[in-house]
């Protein structure tokens, strides 16, 4: 018999102990020291993060009740502010029909478009204007100095080369990302430590390893900068084309119903846009703990 | 002061690095030889000439200096309404644990909607005048403004918070001495993109909220409907321009104004 089993109450012969006496001063000593703390411990912090939900929907609220007073009291003329529940019912309205949808998906369309020639073409010239000095020299004054006019400026232009349909929009967000992608990809870039590269040299690193090893690790964090600029200068510069001139997409749903003067539905398409950015913000953020995970544990 | 190595003497000596000019000489230079070409429509791709010489009459006109004039009131009225707002804002947000709880999320939930998308409500509310597009201007101003002060805010030293504590300053003090001061390395920077932001803002209510009066934007736009492509490369030219300046004199207040710290190390 092994010597852990002699000191089994199972196994052994003498009686059984009582496993647990317990005396009602026991548990409510127990309880006080123990649960309460704990409980409150967890009461606290729910209801800190319940104030902190409620604090933050304070002014919310305000406005909304602002707003809604001011419908009802007819302060400005219903054409101008429509009242919350109208607004709300047009949601209701180009939500059923899915033609909300439908804007959303043009307008997501062009910025996926855009992000990929534009971001792409800008992580390629900002990667290679980061690797190579002569390229620098010769390229990137030019760049900054195109660069100096917003991108905005250049759609008048760009609408007579290439017309007012597909094209233009996509041109002109591709653009709008360009510019950032490229910069930022370049500081990046340029930023690395030469120390690194010259492990790299001791190494005899091939270039794919340098590339692959040094260079896209370090940058990474920037190229996700990068990244996040061209999502943010996309978003902006669709719904400006869009009201510019389309015959789809969430721009061109503003645009209209401001022709048509319904200003419900200009709120509802606002509404709308700020959804949408706040899905792109939690998208970015998710991507950005996933893909520099790496690097926490660092720390 | 460290002697210059003898290297950065060296390169001081030599040319400038002139390399910069090849793409634009390129660029020119197959522009020119494109224009001259009988398949090329120089109505779309009109001859640099043409350029030159519509920028020599639009330089002699008063009514192009009423437009840069109007365009630059807008921009710096917009500009300095935002910065004020976003810098007080700013300040709050940072320096107030309760103002964070009550603002900041609205603030960041409207910070959300794309900047443009505000512009047909403003339209509506306001009209489409210079108030609205001034009050637009300052709306993105205020942003980037309000983001960098109370990033900047919220950086202060508690060490030295607590040496204002002990000296027992007044809060215009801590405010005026110890607050502002350590937030405006942050602070400025919100600035000098509030203002590249601001001048992004003035070009797009002009486009957009179109409206007969003058402005830079509004003759590239006019360009644009009379089919006049040099008119456009003009007013780009001038935008571009302008923005180049206005970042420039950003980046020299900002040294300026941030010469005592560069002092301190």
């Amino acid at each position: 018999m092994p010597a852990s089993a002699q000191n089994d109450p199972l196994l052994s012969d003498t009686p059984l102990p009582p496993l647990l006496t317990l005396t009602t001063a026991d548990v409510s000593r127990i309880g006080r020291q123990r649960v309460w703390p704990a409980l409150q411990g967890a009461l606290r912090q729910t209801g800190a993060w319940a104030l902190r939900v409620l604090a933050g929907l304070v002014l919310p609220a305000g406005l909304f009740g602002l707003w809604w007073l001011t419908a009802r009291q007819h302060w400005i003329a219903e054409q101008i502010l429509p009242s919350p529940a109208f607004v709300w019912e047009s949601l209701g309205i180009v939500w059923d029909s899915g033609e909300m949808l439908t804007h959303v998906g043009h307008s997501a369309t062009r910025v996926g478009w855009s992000l990929l020639l534009g971001g792409g073409s800008g992580l390629l010239l900002g990667t290679a204007m980061g690797l190579s000095t002569t390229l620098r020299a010769c390229v990137l004054p030019t760049f900054r100095a195109l660069a100096q006019v917003p991108v905005l400026g250049w759609i008048p232009l760009l609408i007579i080369f290439v017309g007012i349909e597909q094209p233009l929009k996509i041109w002109a967000i591709s653009l709008a990302v360009l510019v950032p992608v490229t910069l930022t990809t370049l500081d990046g870039i340029a930023s690395i430590p030469r120390a690194h590269l010259e492990v790299g040299r001791v190494f005899a690193f091939s270039r794919w390893q340098v590339l692959s090893r040094i260079v896209l690790p370090a940058a990474l964090p920037t190229l996700f900068t990068a990244i996040r600029q061209g999502v943010m200068q996309a978003w902006l510069t669709v719904i400006f084309v869009e009201l510019l001139s389309a015959s789809e997409g969430l721009g061109f749903f503003m645009a209209y119903s401001r022709s048509l003067a319904q200003i419900d539905m200009v709120i509802v398409a606002m509404g709308v846009i700020g959804a949408v950015g706040l899905l792109i913000e939690a998208t970015l953020r998710l991507l950005e703990s996933r893909l520099q995970g790496w690097r926490r544990a660092a720390f | 002061m460290a002697l210059p190595s003898a290297l950065a003497l060296r390169q001081r000596l030599t040319w400038p690095d002139l390399r910069f000019l090849v793409l634009p000489a390129a660029l020119i230079a197959l522009w020119s030889w494109a224009t001259q070409q009988p398949w090329v429509n120089t109505k779309i791709i009109v001859p640099p000439s043409l350029v030159l010489s519509t920028a020599w009459t639009e330089l002699h006109r008063p009514e192009f200096y009423q437009g840069v004039g109007m365009s630059l009131m807008r921009d710096l009225s917009g500009f300095t309404i935002g910065a004020l707002a976003g810098t007080a804002l700013g300040i709050l947000l940072g320096v107030s644990r309760w103002a964070r709880l009550l603002i900041g999320p609205t603030f960041h939930t409207l910070r959300q909607i794309s900047l443009f998308a505000w512009l047909p409500l403003l339209a509506a509310l306001v009209g489409s005048g210079d108030l609205s597009k001034i009050v637009f201007i300052a709306f993105s101003t205020f942003y980037p403004v309000v983001l960098a002060t109370s990033e900047g805010v919220g950086s202060v030293n508690v060490a030295h918070l607590e040496v204002a504590r002990v000296l027992r300053f007044s809060p215009t003090q801590i405010l005026f001495r110890l607050i502002l001061p350590s937030a405006s390395p942050q602070i400025l920077s919100g600035l000098k993109l509030g203002l590249i932001y601001a001048w992004l803002a003035t070009i797009g209510a002009e486009f957009l909220l179109y409206d007969f009066s003058a402005g830079i934007g509004q003759t590239v736009f006019k360009g644009r409907s009379a089919f006049r492509v040099d008119l456009i490369l003009f007013g780009l030219a001038v935008i571009g321009l302008i923005g180049h300046g206005f970042t420039r004199l950003a980046q020299h207040a900002e040294q300026r104004l941030l010469r005592w710290q560069a002092r301190a190390h």
